[in-house]
């Protein structure tokens, strides 16, 4: 018997990341200076890692309801509330999932069946992808351009939709470009959907990092709000990525279905760390500001200085990363990124790893300390200079 | 705009002038300006570097010191913190609220030297009532800067 000839064919045809052979040089070499991280360089602040403790003394140990501890769905609508003005009922409009990963899987797998047409915005986070092709659905990237500051546009939303067109992804603020979208940029896209049926999964794990503008959700617009499934966590905006905690809030006939398929695959999500979230949605805005704070300043230092490499780069104003193009150089992104490594040794992550139309461009993140990100800069600047 | 220039230097006196133009949306010129008033005006005093003695060979004790004291009519504390503050021994000096009324910092290089500092300099200075002295066996965490903690990055190299 071959063993992997009885893989589900759906998982072995699943393209592997374009980029392995490039993580793979990367992993060994534990000595470059790296901005490759997707993940806050801060640690937890300690009074939720505090929460987390007490939370074992005191010997929660048990699961959860499936939903999540109603104590702390009910303290995410009170943020979600006054934070970004969104209202939802905490007894069944939302789940704690296990990161923002799970919203978006349970997500697709509860809304796509075979065939159902997905857009997705690109370049975009990686596992919009091959989340619809598990679900059985067709994924249909939507080229979002630096021109158009890498936003979604109305007429590239048009043009893309078919009647089979079942979800739009809509990935803001944007990882890996830093795009956001603002009310009236929403008000477009609403324009189009509000005579569709189509549902839109609102990725918004980095709304708490935006620049100079608060960030605004699709689901605060009346005719989306019931069709609109906000994926949310605290790995970004608290610095918990290691907690593994999200949610997932929308109208109860669709949160519903996701609580099934949660209490089958996952029970619920662990308990130490939803205790600590409860501290962090209670008592946290502080700490979010301080570090979207920190992150404005390196993000002002990052922008500023690609510019002045030569690498052109659009003003990102969410998540930390800068996407600034490489097409000046002449090079591919992927032989960027490996020259760079290799001459340099600085880590970067190619820009085709968040879909084709990445190509051309590098993701560079600025969750590291200033000095850290000065000292990658000057490298950057060595190598683009020794190669004009 | 002072106060945020001023918070950067707190945190990273290293910090180069350009990139706090950066940073606050400043001209160079202007971060200089400031940086430059803010000196006269004796709001920026000193840089100085924090250092981990005990990783160190050099040997010293370092002890805090509680004075009850007399306030003098018309000076206050003043002038016994003056009297006090001028010793080069003595590294910091606070008025305080609660059980002690000045807080001395003194630095030697034996717990002998300092006890003997204490009894002839501070515990005999007119209107100085009495003295505490409290030797610190460990730093934990000084200037917001915690000592044990490893500048370790433990991140993955990439993630998406």
């Amino acid at each position: 018997m071959i063993i992997k000839d009885k893989i589900n064919k759906v998982i072995t045809d699943m393209k592997p990341s374009g980029i392995r052979k490039f993580f793979d040089l990367v992993a060994q070499m534990p000595e470059a200076i790296s901005l490759g991280v997707g993940e806050p360089d801060f640690v937890t602040p300690w009074h939720i890692r505090d929460a987390g403790i007490y939370s074992l003394e005191k010997g929660h140990t048990y699961y959860t309801s499936n939903s999540g501890l109603a104590s702390l769905r009910e303290e995410i609508c009170n943020y979600l509330d006054r934070r970004f003005n969104l209202k939802y009922n905490y007894k069944n409009e939302v789940l704690v999932t296990v990161g923002g990963s799970e919203a978006i899987d349970l997500t697709i797998r509860a809304l796509i069946s075979n065939g159902d047409e997905v857009l997705i915005p690109q370049p975009s986070f990686v596992c919009y992808v091959p989340c619809v092709q598990m679900a059985g659905g067709v994924p249909v990237p939507i080229v979002t351009k630096e021109e158009d500051n890498f936003k979604l546009t109305p007429e590239a939303l048009k043009k893309a939709i078919t009647p089979k067109t079942k979800l739009l992804v809509l990935p803001y603020p944007n990882n890996p470009t830093g795009a956001i979208m603002t009310y009236d940029e929403l008000k477009a896209i609403v324009d189009v959907l509000k005579d569709t049926d189509i549902f839109v999964m609102s990725d918004e794990i980095y709304a708490e990092l935006t620049y100079g503008t608060k960030h605004r959700s699709i689901a605060e617009f009346p005719e989306m709000r019931d069709r609109t499934i906000l994926v949310s966590g605290f790995s970004k905006a608290y610095a918990m990525t290691g907690w593994r905690l999200g949610y997932v809030c929308a109208h109860p006939d669709i949160i519903a279905p996701l609580t099934k398929i949660h209490q089958y695959a996952i029970m619920s999500s662990p308990t130490v760390s939803q205790y600590a979230a409860l501290e962090a949605v209670k008592k946290g805005d502080n700490d979010i500001d301080a570090m979207v704070s920190e992150y404005n300043y390196r993000r002002k230092v990052i922008f500023e200085a690609f510019n002045q490499i030569g690498l052109e780069c659009f003003e990102p104003l969410g998540a930390f990363y800068v996407f600034p193009s490489i097409k000046s150089t002449g090079m591919k992104s992927n032989d960027f990124c490996e020259n760079l490594l290799k001459e340099q040794k600085v880590a970067v992550v190619p820009g085709d790893a968040f879909g084709e139309s990445g190509e051309g461009y590098i993701r560079c993140s600025y969750a590291y300390s200033i000095e850290a990100i000065n000292r990658a800069l000057d490298r950057i600047d060595k190598f683009v200079s020794s190669h004009k | 705009m002072r106060n945020q220039i001023l918070s950067l230097l707190e945190q990273n006196a290293e910090l180069k002038h350009d990139q706090i133009a950066v940073m606050l949306d400043m001209s160079v010129s202007e971060v200089e300006k400031e940086i430059q008033a803010m000196t006269e005006e004796g709001i920026l005093l000193k840089s100085k570097a924090l250092i981990n003695w005990e990783k160190t060979d050099r040997e010293f004790v370092t002890a805090q010191i509680e004075l009850k004291v007399t306030p003098q009519r018309g000076e206050g504390f003043d002038k016994v913190a003056e009297r006090i503050y001028q010793y080069p021994e003595v590294k910091s000096v606070y008025l305080v609220s609660g059980g002690f009324d000045i807080a001395v910092t003194i630095e030697g290089k034996t717990m002998k030297e300092v006890a003997l500092f204490v009894a002839e300099k501070l515990a005999t200075m007119e209107y100085v009532n009495s003295t505490k002295t409290h030797f610190i066996l460990k730093k934990y965490k000084q200037d917001g800067v915690i000592f044990s903690q490893q500048g370790k990055d433990e991140r993955v190299v990439i993630s998406l």
